[in-house]
Order: C-alpha cells, then sequence, then structure tokens
C-alpha cells in the first residue's frame, strides 16, 4: 500500500513540476494571440476543476455552473468598474461570493438527485441572465460593464504589463495570471480531494448509505462540495472577466455550463489529472468544427456532435481513465482485464 | 441492563407491515441471532437500528438512551456498525481506501491508516490493500465491508447474512470467526443469518420474525423445538 503510494505520490508530483516547467516557457513560442487563447483554457481549467469536485467526486450533476461563473465574474466587473478596486484583490472575492451562492444553493440541492439535480441547476443557469438584467442598477443590464481603461484594472488599454520586473504583454500577462492561479488551485484540489475529505466524496458517490452508516454527514458533504466547486467557478468567472475586459448577460450564455459539464465527461470524472485536455476541448473544438470542417449553417455543431461523440466512445473514463489503463501493469491487464 | 433494546416497534411500508410491535433485545457480550423467511423483516430491522428507516410507533434504546433522536450518520458515533446484506462497497475505491472510510467517525486524522491496516490485517486481507474493491469475489467483498464495520471499533456490530457468497467449509468457520470478534473486540453481535448450523451454534438467544411479527425467542435450542416456528418455516417451504 504504502510503496505503491509513493511510487504515485511522486509521479504526481513529476508530471505537475513537468507541466508548470512547460507552462511557464510555453508563451515564447505561443505569439501574443495564442497566447490569449491558451489563458482561456486556464479559465476552463479552473472551472473544470469545480465542477469535477460536484459531480465527479460526489456524484451530484450541475448543468448550471456557468451560472456560477457568472457570479464570480459580475463580482469582479461591479467590483473594479463600479468601484475601481484593483482586479487582482477581486479574484478571490469573486470565488467567495460564487462560493457563498454555491453554499446557498447546496442546501435545497440536498432533496435533489440524478436528473432533478441537473435540471435544477440547469435552471439557474437559464434564469440568471433575466436576473442580470432586472437588476440593472448593479449590473448595468444589457449594456454590461465595461472594464477596459478603469483605474484598478491592470494593463489598461493593452499597455505592456509591469510584474516582478518583468514586462510582459498584456495577453502574456492574462496568460500568467491564469496559469498562476489554476496552479495554486490544482495544488488546493489535490491536497484536499487526496486526504480524507476527497475520500469521503468519493464515498458520497459510491454508496450513500455505506457512507451514512460509516458516519458521514451526507448533507454537510453534499454542501461543503458545492460551496468548494462553486468558488473555483466564480474564480474563474473573474478571471474570465478580466479577460473579456467586459461582462453583460450574454458573456456568460447557457451553453457555457452545458460546455462545462462537457468538458469534466472529457476529462474524466473524479479525477484531476485529465482536466487540461476537458478544457482544450472547450476552448478548441467548437473552432476547429467550424474552420476543418464546414462553415454552412449548423455545420459546426453536427461536426462537434459527432467529435463529441466518437471522444466520448473511444474513452468512457475521459482521458484520466486512459492515463490509468495505461499506466497499469500488462500482468494486471492480463489477468483482470476480463472482470472490467 | 440490554445495551441494545428494541422496544415495540412497527414499520410499515404502504399495506405492508414489515416490523408489526416487534422486541428485541441484546446484553453486552452477546451474539444474537435474527432468523425468519424472506421478507421476514429482519433488514428492515438493521435499517430501523441504523436509522436509515424511522418506525412509526415504538421506541430504542442503546446504552440507555433512546436512539430515535440520533441522526442517521450519528449512529455509528454512538457505537453501532453494520455490514450489508447486497454488499455496499465504495466500489471505485480500494480496499484499503474502504476501511479507511469506516474509521471517518473516529476522527483519528493520522491514525486513520495505522487503525485501518490493523482491521485489515485482522480479517486476513492486508495483502489486497491496494486492489480495487469491486474486483474481488462476493466473499471477499463482505469481507472487506466486516473489516469497514471494524475500523470504527463499535460496541454493537450488525451483520447481515455474513454467510453470503461463502463456500460450504468458510461457512463453518464463520461462526468461530464471530465468536473470535466478539471476544477480541469486546463486542455484542446481531446478525441475520439463513444458515440454520451457523445461527444456531453461534447465537446465545435467536429471535424469530415471520411477516413482520416476532413469533419466538429463546435459546437456540428452545427455538428449534417451537411449534410456531416450525409452522413458519415448514409453511414457507410447501
Ligand atoms: N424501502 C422499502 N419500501 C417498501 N417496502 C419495503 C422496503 N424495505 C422493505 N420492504 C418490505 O418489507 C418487508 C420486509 O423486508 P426485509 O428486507 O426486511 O425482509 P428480510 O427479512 O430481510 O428478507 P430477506 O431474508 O429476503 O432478506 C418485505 O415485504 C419488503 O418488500
Ligand atoms: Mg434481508
Amino acid at each position: 500500500m504504502t510503496r505503491r503510494r509513493a511510487i504515485t505520490l511522486g509521479a504526481q508530483a513529476g508530471a505537475f513540476l513537468v507541466a508548470v516547467a512547460l507552462l511557464t516557457v510555453l508563451p515564447h513560442w505561443l505569439g501574443d494571440f495564442r497566447a490569449s487563447q491558451v489563458a482561456y483554457v486556464g479559465i476552463y481549467f479552473i472551472a473544470i476543476m469545480g465542477l469535477n469536485i460536484l459531480t465527479g467526486y460526489t456524484g451530484q450533476i450541475s448543468l448550471g455552473h456557468g451560472a456560477f461563473m457568472a457570479i464570480g465574474g459580475y463580482t469582479t466587473a461591479i467590483m473594479v468598474g463600479h468601484h475601481n478596486v484593483r482586479d487582482l484583490w477581486t479574484i478571490p472575492l469573486a470565488g467567495l461570493v460564487a462560493g457563498g451562492a454555491g453554499l446557498l444553493f447546496g442546501v435545497p440541492a440536498l432533496r435533489l438527485s440524478g436528473l432533478y439535480l441537473a435540471l435544477a441547476t440547469f435552471a439557474i443557469a437559464v434564469a440568471l441572465p433575466a436576473v442580470l438584467k432586472k437588476f440593472d442598477h448593479f449590473t448595468g443590464g444589457t449594456q454590461g460593464i465595461q472594464l477596459f481603461g478603469r483605474p484598478g484594472f491592470t494593463g489598461k488599454g493593452y499597455e505592456n504589463v509591469h510584474v516582478l520586473g518583468q514586462t510582459l504583454t498584456f495577453n502574456n500577462w492574462l496568460y500568467y495570471l491564469t496559469w498562476t492561479v489554476a496552479a495554486v488551485l490544482f495544488l488546493i484540489a489535490w491536497l484536499v480531494l487526496g486526504g480524507r475529505m476527497g475520500r469521503t466524496f468519493r464515498a458520497i458517490r459510491d454508496s450513500e448509505i455505506a457512507a451514512t452508516s460509516s458516519g458521514v454527514n451526507l448533507p454537510l458533504y453534499k454542501t461543503l462540495a458545492f460551496g468548494l466547486s462553486a468558488f473555483y467557478a466564480g474564480v474563474a468567472g473573474s478571471l474570465f472577466a478580466l479577460a473579456t475586459t467586459f461582462v453583460n448577460p450574454d458573456t456568460f450564455p447557457i451553453i457555457l455550463s452545458l460546455y462545462l459539464l462537457i468538458g469534466a465527461v472529457i476529462s474524466g470524472l473524479g479525477s484531476l489529472w485529465g482536466i487540461a485536455a476537458g478544457a482544450l476541448f472547450i476552448q478548441y473544438v467548437p473552432d476547429l468544427a467550424s474552420k476543418y470542417v464546414s462553415k454552412a449553417p449548423g455545420a459546426p455543431s453536427v461536426a462537434y456532435a459527432v467529435i463529441l461523440i466518437i471522444v466520448v466512445l473511444l474513452l468512457p473514463f475521459g482521458l484520466t481513465g486512459l492515463i490509468r489503463k495505461s499506466a497499469r501493469p500488462l500482468t494486471d491487464r492480463l489477468f483482470r482485464g476480463h472482470n472490467q | 441492563m440490554a445495551l441494545l433494546s428494541v422496544e415495540h416497534v412497527t414499520r410499515r411500508f404502504g399495506g405492508i407491515v414489515a416490523l408489526d410491535d416487534v422486541s428485541v433485545d441484546a446484553e453486552p457480550g452477546e451474539i444474537v441471532g435474527l432468523i425468519g423467511p424472506n421478507g421476514a423483516g429482519k433488514t428492515t430491522l438493521f435499517n430501523v437500528i441504523t436509522r436509515l428507516y424511522r418506525p412509526q410507533s415504538g421506541e430504542l434504546r442503546f446504552d440507555g438512551r433512546s436512539l430515535l433522536h440520533t441522526a442517521p450518520h450519528r449512529v455509528v458515533h454512538r457505537g453501532i456498525a453494520r455490514t450489508f446484506q447486497n454488499v455496499e462497497l465504495f466500489s471505485t475505491m480500494t480496499v484499503g481506501e474502504n476501511v479507511l472510510v469506516g474509521t471517518h467517525s473516529r476522527n483519528v486524522m493520522r491514525g486513520g491508516y495505522r487503525r485501518a491496516h490493523e482491521t485489515l490485517e485482522y480479517v486476513g486481507l492486508a495483502h489486497l490493500a491496494s486492489s480495487p474493491a469491486r474486483e474481488l469475489p462476493y466473499g471477499l467483498q463482505k469481507r472487506v465491508e466486516l473489516a469497514r464495520a471494524l475500523a470504527s471499533r463499535p460496541q454493537l456490530l450488525l451483520l447481515d447474512e455474513p454467510a453470503g457468497g461463502l463456500s460450504h467449509e468458510e461457512v463453518e468457520e464463520l461462526g468461530g470467526f464471530i465468536r473470535k470478534i466478539r471476544d477480541d473486540f469486546e463486542l455484542t453481535v446481531l446478525v441475520v443469518e439463513h444458515h440454520m448450523n451457523l445461527v444456531m451454534g453461534v447465537s446465545d438467544r435467536v429471535f424469530v420474525l415471520n411477516f413482520g411479527q416476532r413469533i419466538a425467542a429463546g435459546t437456540p435450542a428452545d427455538v428449534q423445538k417451537d411449534p410456531a416456528v416450525i409452522e413458519a418455516y415448514l409453511g414457507g417451504a410447501e
């Protein structure tokens, strides 16, 4: 048990360091525009991590995580755009506000499971744009909130940004900002989910009655998962607002919630290690579908759907499942393969 | 004083009376058998004791205090652990992780690993600690469940058909193993089983349920002679 665990931990730490090193040097080859795209990948990465805590670990489906992103995004936009708060400070605050909303929603969600929960969360995503328009005093209504050029906003007017003695283009700044936040949140998730709490979450997903009989307070942990998950989504939303430099109700469309769930499924629910794949999928596949397949009306969507079906068929347990399978000793596979 | 006393408990599901004014008790250190034909209400009684089901009437006492105000997840904190008739393992976890969750109620943090390992060693599964639980044969899965329950160091252990999935020889050894667990962990056992030799051999007292009613109670010898019991079992076999 311990030796195998030590090897796994070592491999994971190694993979993390390699990923950090790669991400650090990547902008040298990317060019400015690509760097901004990869910054969005980082944002989806964070949001999918959050959704994965909820759906992957505790088995509660959310089709409304775009709404928690919107709550985070608007928190940042209102503070920076209306109150000139320095943008960096709003990132954790946006996470906390969205996390609080997640906790609040988590309580009624306790009564729901499976498809009913999916529908209830979808309802928040559907209702949110109307709510944002209604409270236009705070949210700017359909006009939205402009962040560009605000005093609290780093990199006003696409000037170069000076941080830590470095001069960066605005897009490179976004890139490093999102991926630094992503790396920190990844480490937190790794620590939290790799220990007792993650095990408790998974216990709930696998058997609620056995978890209860082992002493797990289901309402507490399920609500906690909702809050934690929404915190991640809120941080992602905050970064999204900074990256687009503008929010309005269309910034966080309903389809975003679906994309996030798709990304989480592609990543392989219940593990942190395939998430980059899900994030890349969200960012690039819709574009690829229209660029290389056909631009005829509807064709990109159909192509997207076909790609999605093929990927899910090929990787029923996501990318993580594939990595796990191929990392297993061959003998294991020979002798246990028939049980799978 | 009885460690557990179930007093006049009734539980209905729609028109079905799964438990009809049932009273059962267990003294500290006793092994108590619970038998009855299929659908008699045995598992329902376990679910009532562990608070998964709320009884419509009756009282439950454990260690001198009512259980009816204990939340389901607090039951194990009070010292009652159980296994399930149809194995309820955490199927995506390893054997070791399953047993670790069993230490959840004891808040032992770091000590949890050691306790889980000790418990696995005790039931003879330490070598399977890192195997995925769902890949084990059914009989071993039942043993993992037993280890998970023991990892909480309960005072009362509820076993729902522990002989499921075991071979003939293994069933014969199980009685001795249950006694050994009772002695080593100093606990009280309530065991549901259909293997008559096993129950009659291992139990200090036996309660018999039929269609939700308690039809007999007493020593194994008394119960086996009881006309109502013979009738219930022969009636079922026709
Ligand atoms: N959740 C439930 N909803 C409806 N009916 C139930 C429920 N649980 C148990 N019952 C009914 O209560 C009765 C007793 O069931 P129970 O599972 O307690 O029997 P048992 O004695 O454990 O039988 P077996 O030996 O087959 O396990 C059965 O008629 C069963 O259908
Ligand atoms: Mg039963």
